[in-house]
């Protein structure tokens, strides 16, 4: 079992005959997606690694039966490559772009959230990925391998680093879900605990926050109803107030968003967090045995 | 993006706000002429991106252009909070009879912009959040209809602003969100609008952040980033479109991937070293950027030591591997430099710098621990 994303999953990718799109196209596939449509405006009729390419995500949906995408356009088209494809219906968007201006996000989000059946995800996120079924974006997927560890992360490396040393100790994972380093993100830790919370084969949750928001203390709150354990790190412990620490959303502001908090939330709510990351594999390990 | 107060007014005035009369000075004389021109009571203000200048001694009141001339010349060149101040505003002083705060930004929390207004304005307003948060009347905006006159009203009412100014008041925010959409702020704030003891409303002082996601659809706004740098290695950087930090240690830190370079950074503060700087390179990097931030990390006179970690997805470690040497061609590398490569092509990375001085290092603990011992040794 797994989440959001499996062997069922029908791909289509927006923006598939640029640069990225093709590359990542051909990494999705050889990873063993079903990347099953392409959509760049005016390039109907193409083929991109063997994938038919159409006009818009509605053709593309309605002609395959797509039911996620994933959006590798610049930061100025990227709202409204989110719109169209909520408005085609898919379950789940995956906007990896990033520089999107917060406004738009704002607009964006709230639309999608409100208004649509469609789940947003990211943007600036490296995507999602089921080991040995899907994968969907840019996460490598030499670095996973099938087991009962989920993980959601806002750091798209440092999931990496997590991950492969999960994978290093034998502790193989559900689903690896990038949400993303924007203050404004489509999906938040609190929105994925509980699809990880309902799947049978999800034994751990470890969840990488950072500094910037308050998302992490959130999930502390909502991790207090769950019945599964949870292992947390946090990023950022040593960053200065004031400081944008690459992505838009680390930032430490108004008396916002400090690691300290975060820690303290998550440890409140019995939620360990180690001071390195090299002590999270052992902290699962022990968790599921 | 920070902006300077003179600069946040200027904009505020295109959309029709009252500010005091007044002009930006980098001399004494020129503060002097300013004053002479104003012909009354003026304030001279710090132009430096922190907030507290008033406690700080970076806002004083001169009765007269001599005056003026001689606080200009104490304030110039002053230390706040390790920012020098190059500029200073001077305005004509506004007679005050209340002090307001009206501001706009993002609440994450809520993904909402939100609209803050309060009576108790002229001070920090995180203050008043913190102390007493019922003097804050807050209205989250919804980004389908955006925000309403009659809300601008109730927010008004409710924080208790004088019953005669709501009206005038109601302008000042109406310009205020116009100004937050149309230039894309993630803060826009006027603090203190002042209501004057004539009965009149000034935006006696203004701050504006813009989200530099946004600055692409602004050209017009480059000119504040130009002076909007505090510090000359980051102003570099972001010539050279790198994402650079300044922090002060002695341990350069350059990684792909911002959570990655941050938890790097408590690594290295956890082995007892104190970081120079987040350094991150982006996803997919060439040689050439790897090259531009090595050059550029270790133009800071107070590097004692270089700590690379990468961990490769679209990030090949080769390319990473050639752009250090790259870099350390150019500039005469005088600190160790301790290397982490993993990820793809992470191998062929380790082959290319097998035959340098560069230090090898397995996991960023490893790496962490071994910059720093060379670096203090």
């Amino acid at each position: 079992m797994s989440i959001l994303v499996n062997k069922e999953t029908k791909v289509v990718v927006q923006g598939i005959t640029g640069r990225e799109g093709q590359f990542h196209t051909r990494q999705m596939i050889a990873f063993g997606t079903q990347v099953v449509a392409g959509v760049t405006p005016g390039k109907a009729g193409q083929e991109v690694e063997g994938v038919p390419v159409f006009d818009t995500v509605a053709e593309a949906v309605s002609a395959t039966g797509a039911n996620v995408s994933v959006i590798f356009v610049p930061a100025a088209f990227a709202p409204d490559a989110c719109l169209e494809a909520a408005d085609a219906g898919v379950e789940l968007a995956v906007l990896l772009t990033e520089g999107i201006p917060i406004n738009d996000m704002v607009g964006v989000v709230h639309h999608i959230r409100h208004n649509t059946n469609t789940r947003l995800l990211g943007g600036n996120c490296p995507g999602l990925i089921t080991p040995g079924e899907c994968k969907v974006g840019i996460i490598p997927g030499n670095i996973v391998t099938p087991g009962p560890v989920g993980m959601i992360a806002r750091s798209g490396t440092l999931a990496y680093e997590i991950v492969s040393s999960l994978t290093r100790n034998g502790l193989g994972q559900t689903t690896v879900v990038g949400i993303g380093g924007d203050p404004v993100p489509g999906t938040r830790f609190i929105d994925v605990l509980p699809l990880f919370e309902a799947d049978p084969a999800t034994k751990v949750i470890v969840m990488i926050g950072e500094i910037g928001g308050t998302d992490e203390e959130d999930a502390a709150e909502f991790i207090q109803t769950m019945k599964k354990p949870v292992v947390a790190f946090i990023s950022g412990r040593t960053a200065p107030p004031g400081k944008r620490m690459g992505h838009a959303g680390a930032i430490v502001s108004g008396g916002k968003g400090t690691a300290k908090a975060k820690v303290e939330a998550l440890t409140a709510a019995g939620v360990p967090v180690p001071e390195s990351s090299r002590d999270i594999a052992a902290l699962v390990q022990e968790r599921l045995s | 993006m920070k902006i300077h107060e003179y600069q946040a007014k200027q904009i505020f005035a295109r959309y029709g706000v009252p500010i005091p009369a007044g002009d930006v000075a980098s001399t004494p004389a020129e503060a002097r002429a300013i004053a002479e021109k104003i012909g009354k009571r003026v304030v001279v203000k710090s132009q430096v991106h922190v907030g507290g200048r008033g406690k700080a001694g970076g806002i004083k009141l001169a009765s007269n252009p001599d005056e003026a001339e001689q606080v200009a010349s104490q304030i110039l060149g002053m230390d706040i909070k390790g920012l020098t101040v190059e500029k200073v505003l001077v305005e004509e002083a506004c007679n005050i009879a209340q002090e307001y705060y009206l501001g706009i930004t993002l609440d994450r929390a809520a993904q909402k912009n939100l609209l803050m207004v309060s009576a108790a304005g002229g001070i920090d307003i995180e203050e008043v959040a913190e102390s007493t948060p019922e003097k804050i009347a807050r209205i989250h905006i919804d980004p389908a209809v955006g925000l309403r006159e009659y809300q601008m009203r109730q927010a008004l009412f409710s924080a208790g602003i004088e019953r005669t100014a709501v009206n005038g008041a109601v302008k000042f925010l109406k310009a205020l969100y116009k100004a937050y959409l149309d230039i894309d702020c993630s803060l826009a704030e006027i603090n203190p609008l002042v209501l004057t003891g004539e009965g009149t409303l000034i935006a006696a002082d203004a701050k504006i952040n813009i989200d530099d996601n946004a600055l692409y659809r602004h050209p017009d706004l480059a000119q504040f980033a130009e002076e909007g740098e505090d510090d000359p290695i980051e102003a570099e950087a972001h010539r050279r479109g790198l994402q650079y930090v300044r922090l002060g240690g002695e341990i350069g830190v350059i990684g792909n991937g911002a959570g990655l370079v941050m938890g790097t950074l408590d690594e290295v503060k956890d082995a007892g070293g104190a970081p120079a700087n987040f350094l991150d390179i982006g996803g997919g990097a060439k040689a050439e950027v790897v090259a531009n931030a090595l050059d550029l990390v270790l133009s800071d006179p107070n590097v004692k030591g270089l700590l690379f970690n990468i961990f490769g997805g679209i990030t090949r470690g080769d390319e990473v591997a050639r752009g250090i040497i790259e870099g350390a061609k150019r500039v005469d590398v005088k600190v160790p430099i301790v290397v982490r490569l993993t990820g793809t092509n992470a191998e062929e990375g380790r082959e290319i710098l097998k035959s340098t001085d560069l230090v090898p290092a397995e996991t960023m603990q490893e790496a962490a621990a071994k910059i720093v011992e060379l670096a203090y040794r």
